[in-house]
């Protein structure tokens, strides 16, 4: 048993410690490499806002951002992302000011259970980032990776319309 | 759902990802992980050892290369999609990337690993195969370079042996051509039930050649050549519709049977020639 312990121990050293920033802090873990990213943020670092709908790459309640752009955390490895940054939906707000998306979908009421609403404001910040001024039709296409059972969309188009000046 | 275990090693160069590929039994390339991740989730797959190549910049671009774009392996769907050199001299490759899947499938998926994992139902392989375009791949004996219709050998199956990589792909400038890409999902972000490329040269009312790839009517993409030589002037998009079918194997599952994609091949061959006439 002793033995076997220690070759295990010695396995996860060998992939040698994972520097993650999330939020802005820096984290040092040693992940074993089939550790997969939402696991690590969730369970790891305690950040629970991140949720898991499907485990199976198709619902978007796990989107993170890394580097800047929108990822689904449960299709990367923790070890993927070492030396990267990484923003979850606890690092968006300022001094307790809500991002303007997160205030959009309050003001918009973009959410019922508020399930899979992380995962479409991580993912609409960058959709944001990268098209300021979406048409609506382009909203829709670039949500399609995350699924709502609650709300039929409406309300969350609506909402990143309003977080990107459109009048609604 | 948790990969069984696996050891994880960083390539910092191809040719260092072919000698740890070397260095163990069953060892796997690690690209964007969006066909691999969900395979070691579901523990349909297990391999040893996993070479993550994500690190090695200089298998991320899009270079002119004279009468051919050379794309890099690592190169995600994102910047095929909004690279300006694939957007000028290949637009339907562009345009097709951004029919993958969805925004974070594409910040991570990468052109050489849709390759590799040869998803029947995959939008690159056949689109590329419309391209006529060639893949790069370095082994332990070097480089050699495969056209793409050769290339993937089966459902899953291509010609890379278990120690090389894909570098490049290598697509010829389109030039002054109307071009269609037709997906047919049976919901947003999904993979193709059935898939149409079509890319027209024409002059004078004739059609000077046509280039017809079908996405999953077979195991592996669909050169529609009969298809392609019915096409000789805008009146034959009927006859060429209905040559389209020869030389397919569609498959029946759940998103649609063999029949009904012999019936969308049909309709979306028809739709895309119009398409691609009129453009
Ligand atoms: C929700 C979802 C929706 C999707 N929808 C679509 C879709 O609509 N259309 C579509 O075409 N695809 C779709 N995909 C698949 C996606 O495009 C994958 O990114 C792609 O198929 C694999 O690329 P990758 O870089 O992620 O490769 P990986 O998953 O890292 O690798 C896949 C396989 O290829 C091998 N490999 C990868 N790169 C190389 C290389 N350079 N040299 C040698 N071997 C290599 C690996 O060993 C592995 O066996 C979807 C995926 C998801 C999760
Ligand atoms: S939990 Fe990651 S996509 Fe559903
Ligand atoms: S609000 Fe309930 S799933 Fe979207």
């Amino acid at each position: 048993m002793l033995a076997l312990s220690f070759s295990l121990c010695r396995k996860e050293l060998a992939v040698g410690q994972v520097s993650i920033t999330v939020n802005g802090a820096e984290h040092i873990l040693e992940l074993e490499p089939r550790e997969l990213l939402v696991y690590v943020l969730r369970e790891r670092l305690g950040l629970t806002g991140t949720n898991v709908g499907c485990d199976t790459s198709s619902c978007g309640a796990c989107t993170v951002l890394l580097d800047g752009e929108s990822v689904k955390s449960c299709t990367l490895l923790g070890v993927q992302v070492d030396g990267h940054e990484i923003t979850t939906i606890e690092g968006l707000a300022t001094n307790g000011t809500m991002h303007p998306v997160q205030e959009a979908f309050h003001e918009q009421h973009g959410l019922q259970c508020g399930y899979c609403t992380p995962g479409f404001i991580m993912a609409a910040v960058s959709l944001l980032d990268e098209t300021p001024n979406p048409s609506e039709e382009e909203i829709r296409h670039a949500l399609e990776g995350n699924l709502c059972r609650c709300t039929g969309y409406q309300n969350i188009v609506r909402a990143v319309q309003a977080a990107a000046g459109v009048e609604v | 759902m948790i990969p069984a275990p696996f050891d994880y090693e960083v390539a910092e160069s191809v040719e260092h990802a072919v000698e740890l590929l070397g260095s163990r039994e069953d060892a796997k390339v690690l690209a964007g992980g969006h066909s691999l991740i969900p395979l070691l989730r579901l523990r349909f797959t297990r391999p040893a050892l996993l070479v993550d190549i994500g690190r090695i910049d200089e298998l991320r671009y899009v270079r002119d290369a004279g009468d051919k774009l050379a794309i890099g392996g690592m190169t995600r769907h994102h910047n095929v999609q909004h690279d300006p050199l694939v957007q000028e001299h290949c637009p339907v490759l562009s345009y097709a990337a951004g029919l993958i899947g969805d925004p974070q499938v594409r910040h991570r998926g990468t052109i050489g690993g849709s390759l590799a994992h040869a998803d029947p139902a995959a939008d690159f392989p056949a689109v590329l195969t419309a391209l006529e375009a060639e893949v790069v791949i370095r082994g332990p004996e070097g480089e050699r370079t495969v056209p793409v219709g050769e290339f993937v050998t089966g459902v899953f199956d291509t010609v890379l042996r278990p120690q090389d990589v894909l570098t490049e792909i290598r697509v010829p400038k389109l030039g002054p051509t109307g071009w269609s890409y037709l997906k047919f999902t049976r919901r947003a972000q999904d993979w193709a039930t059935v898939g149409v490329t079509a890319i027209v040269r024409r002059s004078n009312g004739t059609v000077d050649s046509a280039a017809i790839a079908l996405t999953n009517m077979a195991p592996k993409p669909v050169r529609a050549k009969a298809a392609e030589q019915a096409l000789t002037t805008p009146n034959d998009i009927e006859a060429a519709a209905e040559a389209s079918l020869e030389g397919t194997d569609p498959p029946s599952d759940t998103q649609g049977s063999a029949d009904y994609r012999r019936h969308l091949a049909r309709v979306l061959v028809r739709r895309a020639l119009g398409e691609a006439i009129s453009s």
